[in-house]
């Protein structure tokens, strides 16, 4: 695995617009390996919308994405995703009618599709069954390979989504609300298990817990009406005056 | 949980093996008239098959199946030469071929829509295909067009008699029915399924998700042809009603009404819709009622999926509930 450091997913000027509206205006922003890059904001302040277009779900109406040196702009999803770009959902979307394994499996399958081998069980496939195992292990549902996704509560389900995520094997991981919802104790894990993570990968974590963001992240990016309006280390976000004044109140 | 779940398996392939080998010994006991039914309902299976593997396996409801299954039946027809009877070497494939690539071009553009609109669209190709056969001089127009020969294989299979045209069908019945159990198991399978369950999911873990349902789309094509095909043989003969909405329609009630999601729901849903036609069609048990007989069809259908809402293939699922529900609330009771 190569160094931490290295630039791995970079956003450039990025600007999309709904008519209008200025959804996301301008927004420039470095995801480096071994880093969590929180950004937060209001709802409405353009998080997702940047979001969808660093994982090539909505085209940018200005601005540039480059994965691991690349130019990707006109790129679409699947292809970033084969490329190293791993991305988990607000709402959680795994495969609720599948086993837990199965999620895992078909999301390392895609490492090794070969469609054409119909006379092949997907079941026989190794490298596919071997990485499911491990990043389920990963995620902390080993015990539960076997119950079907959409039976297991909340938490899990959040987990569930981030071992589907791995499975894939990518090298940048974009989270948007991986804490949304859950309790104190699934909290601790899935930072716990975001801590780990970081080592080896680069990490954009969009999420509402301020308490959280402002332990695990090494930079934030503060985000008001599409805008940057901050971007630095936890102190120096949590000391700038321009991001009292607008988000966190001035009573602060 | 885990035996259960093994002898649930072994009882389905069991009613799969039985289901084929009572296919298989069924002339033994049957008469002409049977036979040349058996036929066509295995014909029907096949094309219940084809669509399943849209509906059940990948979610993609085509309401236009019958175009596929017409033009692998007119391929059959305007492919075979007047004077002698074509080789069924490429006579087959030729028509199996030819439905695939209308159902690639069709699917090309159909599947950039979604839903309801994607029902639409291939609806409209369907009946584009209808109104090209009906009002064009090409296949004979409304009144149809004569097969003059049927296909043989050397002197191996003689296609013109009941028992081979029998036998045929089954065994590509079981081909076909062999092909897509493998098939749902594979990684192609698997991803269909997971296009069908949540595809943006899909597309975020890396797959494309276009050309799988693409692939997925032609290959039903090509089946539905491959019925189409086998269907011009056996009646020598094939008109326009075979690409007509309707037909596309019945398709669609036939795995519903068997039950969506499973290989064998095709297999009972055609038996099951092709049966109550011919019951409701029967004159000596309906009389001059009889010639209402999609009346009939129509209100059983409707009783039959409001019972069993997961089809057919349910049934000994409801029963194994309501049993275990019982004996639950006996022993319940005792104590």
């Amino acid at each position: 695995m190569s160094a931490n450091g290295e630039v791995l997913l970079r956003g450039h000027d990025l600007t999309r617009r709904w008519g209008g509206l200025v959804a996301v205006n301008k927004v420039s922003l470095d995801l480096v390996r071994g880093h969590v890059h929180a950004v937060i904001g209001t709802n409405g302040a353009g998080k997702s919308t940047l979001i969808n277009m660093l994982s090539g779900e909505i085209e940018p109406s200005g601005g540039r994405v480059e994965l691991l040196g690349q130019d990707v702009t006109r790129w679409p999803q699947p292809r970033r995703a084969r490329a190293g770009l791993g991305r988990s959902y607000q709402r959680n979307t795994i495969y609720p009618s599948f086993t837990v394994f199965e999620n895992c499996r078909l999301a390392a399958q895609a490492r090794t599709p070969r469609p054409w081998a119909w006379w092949q069980p997907a079941q026989g496939c190794q490298a596919s069954t071997a990485a499911a195992r491990a990043c389920a292990a990963r995620a902390g549902l080993d015990d539960l390979l076997d119950r079907e996704a959409g039976l297991l509560s909340h938490g899990q389900k959040r987990q569930l989504e981030i071992a589907m995520c791995l499975a894939t094997e990518p090298q940048v991981l974009l989270l948007d609300e991986p804490l949304a919802g859950m309790g104190a104790e699934e909290t601790e894990r899935m930072l716990a298990l975001l801590t780990e993570l970081k080592n080896g990968h680069a990490i954009l974590l969009v999420e509402h817990d301020m308490d959280a963001v402002f332990r695990i992240a090494d930079e934030i990016t503060v985000m008001v009406n599409g805008a940057v309006i901050a971007s630095g280390t936890p102190d120096e976000v949590r000391n700038s005056p321009e991001v009292r004044a607008a988000y966190l109140g001035d009573g602060h | 949980m885990s035996a259960i779940k093994t002898a649930m398996k072994t009882s389905k392939g069991l009613f799969v093996l039985a289901s084929f080998a009572a296919l298989a010994l069924y002339p033994a006991v049957a008469g002409n008239y049977g036979v040349d039914l058996v036929t066509k309902v295995m014909i029907y299976a096949i094309f219940a098959l084809s669509l399943e593997l849209l509906v059940g396996m990948t979610g993609l409801v085509c309401f236009g199946q019958a175009a596929f299954f017409g033009i692998g039946a007119y391929a059959a027809v305007l492919l075979s030469p007047q004077a002698e009877a074509a080789s069924l070497l490429w006579l087959l494939p030729a028509a199996v071929v030819a439905a695939a690539a209308y159902a690639m071009a069709v699917g090309a553009l159909s599947l950039r829509t979604k839903g309801v609109y994607f029902i639409m669209v291939t609806l409209a190709f369907a009946q584009m295909a209808y109104y090209v056969v009906h009002d064009t001089p090409l296949g004979g127009g409304t009144d149809g067009i004569y097969l003059t020969a049927k296909p043989v294989l050397g002197s191996l299979i003689d296609l013109d008699k009941p028992l081979p045209m029998y036998a045929f069908t089954l065994v590509c019945l079981v081909l076909v029915f062999g092909f897509l159990a493998l098939l749902s198991r594979s990684r192609f399978g698997r991803a269909l399924a997971g296009i069908r369950v949540n595809e943006q999911r899909m597309r975020a873990t890396g797959f494309s998700t276009y050309p799988y349902k693409l692939a997925a789309f032609t290959l039903s094509g090509g089946l539905a042809g491959l019925a189409g095909f086998l269907f011009a043989v056996k009646d020598a003969f094939v008109n326009p009603e075979l690409m007509s909405w309707h037909f596309s329609g019945a398709v669609l009630i036939m795995i519903i009404l068997g039950g969506l999601g499973h290989l064998r729901g095709a297999l009972i849903g055609a038996f099951a819709f092709a049966l109550l036609q011919e019951f409701f069609k029967s004159e000596a048990i309906f009389g001059a009622f009889a010639k209402h007989w999609s009346l009939g069809l129509g209100l059983t259908i409707i009783v039959a999926v409001a019972l069993l809402p997961r089809g057919l293939v349910d049934m000994p699922g409801q029963w194994r509930a309501r049993l275990v529900g019982r004996r639950a609330g006996v022993s319940g009771g005792a104590r």
